[in-house]
């Protein structure tokens, strides 16, 4: 017992360390996500059928294989053809690639679902259509967005885990290094739970927060 | 002021306005009356784009817009046209984001680039005017149908717009709120501004308006001063129409 206690103060800085590349990838991946998701909504709603059809067809290859496959295509699979990334970039990458296929989804119901007098009322005072989609669709859509994305992010923190699989240095590759030293299997992947555990909890508190700010104008009934 | 020319409208095939030809002179307050599907509110929404016409010519002031060119190809022109056209919808249509200041600012900053300060100015004004300038920094969702209609008129009169057109402004109004938007759109026709009332408060139609058309089936049936058309209409739906009506309590 005493063991483990002190092996896991030792393991603490370690696993500290990767845990601030956790949040990296983390916050990373959700914000170049975001965009890429809502400009895939957007495409969705164009007229212009290409764009359409390879918005569409970009979110159905993303839902439609293994994240952990993604990564390995991008870290494994792009030297190949000459593009030869390091871990944390190609985690990144494959991160945002993937948190943009399902935000897309988030975003195009969001922005179906703002009411169409909305738009009326924008377009009748003489907004562009670029206007109109930044200064009244997306604050609506976003406060309907938010929990439906604070479900993603929560998802992705966990997600980060298959990084470990390409070499990045994160929280649960720190356990993996640890425990192959150690041999303390048990406790160093408990202590990653628990680590991760603290992290999820923490950004579902903000998420809250965040949400209920942007909706500080809806009637409290 | 307004000048249509042979506007249609028709959708998928079914025609909903059928080459209607309408004149407003500069100041004159025109009311709209009509059976629900008379096209009324159709024509009202054409006359910004809100609706895309199928055919005819929409002018305003030194605005020009041809119908049949649609969306597209005259993008600049429809906005520069809705800018010098105030639309007051059935629902209000406030930005719930914002709060009532906000919402009348907006427009001016946003599409006008004002700077805040002359913007704010005019909105406090405004909301003054509409007797709401204690709820400046009200979201809508804290004030009351007839407290939204008033800001969306405040919001519609900060463009400084030639036009203003109301599309059944109180129809989504309980009864005890219809009131209060009605004193506040008489006071706008008092002032001899340029405005189209579709509506089916007859009293206001005959109190407030300097003429009075009466439409069925996408077509202009019969038009005159408001003692004119409700007093002696010479066209037999009109009568039926405003028969109806009678019959209902309605009374004109």
């Amino acid at each position: 017992m005493n063991n483990s206690i002190d092996l896991l103060i030792q393991s603490l800085p370690f696993l500290l360390k990767g845990a601030a590349y956790t949040v990296e990838l983390a916050v990373g991946g959700m914000l170049f996500g975001l965009i890429l998701g809502f400009i895939l909504a957007l495409m969705r709603r164009s007229s212009v059928s290409l764009l359409k059809g390879g918005a569409r067809f970009y979110v159905s290859f993303i839902r439609g294989t293994p994240l952990l496959v993604q990564l390995f295509v991008i870290y494994y699979g792009f030297p190949q053809f000459g593009l030869r990334l390091d871990p944390i970039p190609s985690a990144l990458i494959g991160l945002s690639l993937n948190v943009g296929g399902y935000t897309a989804e988030i975003w195009r119901a969001a922005i179906a679902s703002v009411d169409r007098g909305q738009i009326e009322a924008a377009e009748s005072l003489g907004m562009t259509p670029f206007q109109t989609m930044m200064r009244t669709v997306l604050p609506q859509a976003t406060r309907l967005a938010l929990p439906p994305l604070g479900n993603t992010f929560i998802s992705l923190v966990k997600d980060t885990a298959l990084a470990a699989t390409i070499q990045v240095p994160e929280l649960f590759r720190q356990a993996q290094l640890i425990t192959a030293r150690t041999y303390q299997v048990f406790t160093m992947y408990l202590a990653a739970a628990a680590l991760y555990w603290v992290l999820s909890g923490v950004l579902g508190w903000l998420q809250l927060r965040l949400e209920a700010r942007v909706s500080l104008h809806v009637q409290e009934t | 002021m307004i000048d249509v020319q042979s506007l249609t409208k028709h959708f998928g095939g079914t025609p909903i306005l059928q080459g209607l030809d309408l004149a407003v002179a500069k100041g004159e307050v025109l009311a709209i009356i009509g059976p629900s599907g008379s096209g009324k509110t159709t024509l009202l929404r054409c006359l910004n784009f809100l609706e895309i016409p199928t055919s005819g010519r929409i002018k305003v002031g030194a605005i020009e817009v041809d119908g049949a060119l649609g969306l597209q190809h005259q993008k600049a022109q429809i906005r520069n046209l809705r800018q010098h056209v105030g639309f007051v919808f059935q629902n209000f249509n406030l930005f719930p984001h914002r709060t009532a200041l906000g919402n009348v600012i907006e427009g001016p900053i946003i599409v006008k680039k004002e700077s805040r300060d002359v913007a704010v100015a005019r909105g406090r004004e405004l909301l003054a005017k509409v007797g709401l300038a204690n709820k400046a920094d009200v979201y809508p969702s804290r004030l009351s149908g007839g407290q939204q209609q008033r800001v969306a008129i405040a919001r519609a009169l900060a463009m400084q717009p030639d036009v203003l057109l109301f599309d059944e402004p109180t129809s989504a109004l309980d009864p005890e709120l219809v009131g209060e938007v009605l004193v506040t759109i008489r006071a706008l026709a008092d002032e001899h501004r340029t405005m189209i009332v579709v509506t089916h408060e007859m009293s206001f139609a005959r109190h407030a308006a300097d003429r009075v058309i009466f439409m069925e089936a996408g077509a202009i049936i019969e038009q005159g001063t408001a003692t004119e058309v409700f007093d002696n209409p010479r066209e037999e739906r009109t009568q039926r129409f405003l028969r109806k009506l009678r019959d209902r309590g309605g009374a004109a």
